[in-house]
């Protein structure tokens, strides 16, 4: 087996990170609204967490610095495309270097539920010029491993329609009105942010998990695909320093 | 000074690759440069010679052009260079005239301030997220505001713009073409002033007006000194030195900001009338009479 890869970034190092230091692994699972992505995660983070790892979850909206922001600024109704792209960036900027690099020093499995991906394809979806978004996202981190969770946008209303039984504005595109109503919204919105993950799938090496399957067959390809990233090193550091402290 | 350090000056803000110190007080000495300095070609007299530099550097991210209705002025410098009263008084001149005249100050945006003050006070950010959350701030005021009202015809005065982002989070360690681009977006404005000043006089200014330096403002963030008055004139100095840098790239209109509230006043409306007065005319929003208290006020200045 190779050794693990060490962790690089896309085109904008962070100050003060050396990406050598950065010994555990990162996974990032993509995917559009309502594709079972949350299902996937905590499933896997079970049973990472039973094998012996430690484990860090992190998600979008979800920064101690702009977290808050972003939740008050979609109450509203004057969130504009390209400040709602700058947002979400901050909030990712601030998890990458407060919660995720920190963790990546000490050996963590870092699970990330929607990266820069995610952020790009919506910019993209609402008219965004590609190369800005791609250059200004370009302090994130080369993830080690992404699976991208694809559902075509009927398989998506079905899903919302039988979940949660009701669309959402964001996840319909409603600000921007890609239809009258907004089912027809939803089904367009989401149809171009499944292009804009197409595109990148291949640009950015996904390994594409077809989602229109029983959520137990996607866990089992998810783990078998993630047993060979050798976490196995991540562990082994954590608890040299482990033992490193109790001694 | 003499030529040869003038010219390395200027090469090495061309190439944007080095720091330059202690600029502005040796260029008081030649106001014939300042007032060029935003033309394409630039000359320099000293001793009865001339000299031409050609083609400045262009940003490798131009802004958009603007080609609306409206027009956007906006004013940079470092803090206590004095643009904002120079543009409250522009400003006041033109609404007295009856053009429809909006203004917007840096980090003003409904939507992200109560983010950037719970990043202020518990000093959360590093460059990245300071540059991102100001950006974000910019964007809104872009998107709901700037660009609507050019669009519809006024005149937009905005108090610093996308260069302050270029100075400071630069002086911060960002790096210059990223943030560059993060701005890609922003409309150019069509006139860019530039209020230069010798960091003595603006730090002296700043701290004989103001009770406590702030956090962010003195760079404090970046450990370049446990003194907060020392790591104010340090972070100020390296602005000064971006902005000093940018002349060319940007285009500025630099004014120098030692003279008199009036004496540079006067040249802003000048410049103003020079570069604006023919669209100020025909394209912008104008009441058919002008508000005749505003206009006394505005005209009591000069």
């Amino acid at each position: 087996m190779k050794p693990k890869e060490p962790l690089q970034f896309y085109s904008e190092p962070l100050p003060d990170v050396d990406p050598s230091e950065l010994t555990g692994t990162l996974i990032v699972i993509e995917g559009p609204d309502a594709v079972g992505r949350t299902t996937q995660i905590n499933l896997l983070r079970q049973w990472l967490e039973r094998e012996g790892h430690a484990v860090l979850h992190s998600g979008m909206a979800r920064s101690a610095l702009a977290g808050k922001g972003i939740q008050e600024a979609k109450k509203g109704n004057t969130l504009g495309p390209v400040t709602m792209t700058l947002f979400y960036l901050t909030d990712f900027a601030d998890r990458l270097e407060n919660e995720i690099v920190p963790a990546l020093r000490a050996g963590f499995v870092v699970l990330i539920d929607r990266y820069i991906y995610s952020i790009m394809a919506r910019a993209i979806a609402r008219g965004e010029d590609r190369l800005w978004i791609e250059q200004v996202s370009g302090f994130a981190l080369v993830p080690h491993a992404v699976y991208y969770l694809r559902a075509e946008a009927h398989e998506l209303v079905r899903r919302v329609v039988l979940g949660r039984g009701a669309f959402d504005y964001w996840e319909s595109g409603m600000d921007m009105r890609f239809g009258s109503d907004m089912h027809q919204s939803f089904v367009r919105y989401q149809t171009k942010l499944v292009r804009a993950m197409d595109r990148m799938a291949k640009q950015y090496d996904f390994t594409v998990v077809g989602a229109s399957r029983p959520s137990e067959v996607i866990f089992r390809e998810l783990k078998d695909h993630i047993a060979g990233l050798q976490l196995g090193k991540a562990r082994e550091i954590v608890s040299h320093r482990r033992a490193a402290r109790s001694r | 000074m003499s030529i040869a350090a003038y010219l390395g000056i200027l090469i090495r803000a061309s190439t944007k690759l080095h720091f330059i110190r202690g600029m502005p007080r040796a260029l008081d000495q030649h106001s014939a440069v300042a007032r060029h300095r935003s033309l394409d070609l630039l000359t320099f007299s000293e001793s009865s010679k001339v000299i031409i530099v050609a083609s400045p550097m262009r940003s490798p991210y131009p802004l958009l052009q603007n080609r609306y209705a409206g027009e956007l002025i906006v004013v940079e410098g470092i803090d206590g260079s004095g643009k904002s009263t120079q543009l409250s008084l522009l400003s006041q001149w033109l609404r007295a005239q009856g053009y429809a005249v909006a203004f917007s100050e840096w980090n003003s945006s409904p939507l992200v301030r109560a983010t950037t003050r719970r990043g202020k006070r518990r000093e959360m950010f590093t460059p990245t997220t300071f540059s991102l959350i100001h950006a974000t701030d910019f964007a809104d005021r872009m998107e709901s505001y700037i660009l609507p009202l050019v669009k519809a015809g006024a005149v937009v005065c905005a108090d610093r713009y996308a260069y302050t982002a270029f100075g400071r989070d630069v002086a911060r360690g960002v790096s210059r073409r990223w943030v560059r681009n993060l701005y890609r977006f922003a409309l150019r404005p069509d006139l860019r002033f530039y209020f230069r000043v010798p960091l003595d006089v603006a730090i002296e200014r700043i701290l004989s007006g103001r009770t406590a330096l702030k956090y962010y403002e003195a760079g404090m963030d970046l450990g370049l000194s446990r003194n907060i008055e020392e790591s104010f004139r340090i972070f100020q100095g390296r602005i000064l030195d971006e902005y000093e840098a940018m002349i060319d790239e940007v285009g500025f209109r630099v004014i120098d900001a030692t003279g008199s509230i009036e004496e540079q006043q006067r040249e802003m409306r000048e410049t103003v009338m020079e570069v604006l007065g023919a669209h100020l005319k025909t394209g912008v929003l104008k009441s058919p009479a002008g508000d005749s208290h505003e206009a006394e006020r505005a005209s009591a200045v000069l």
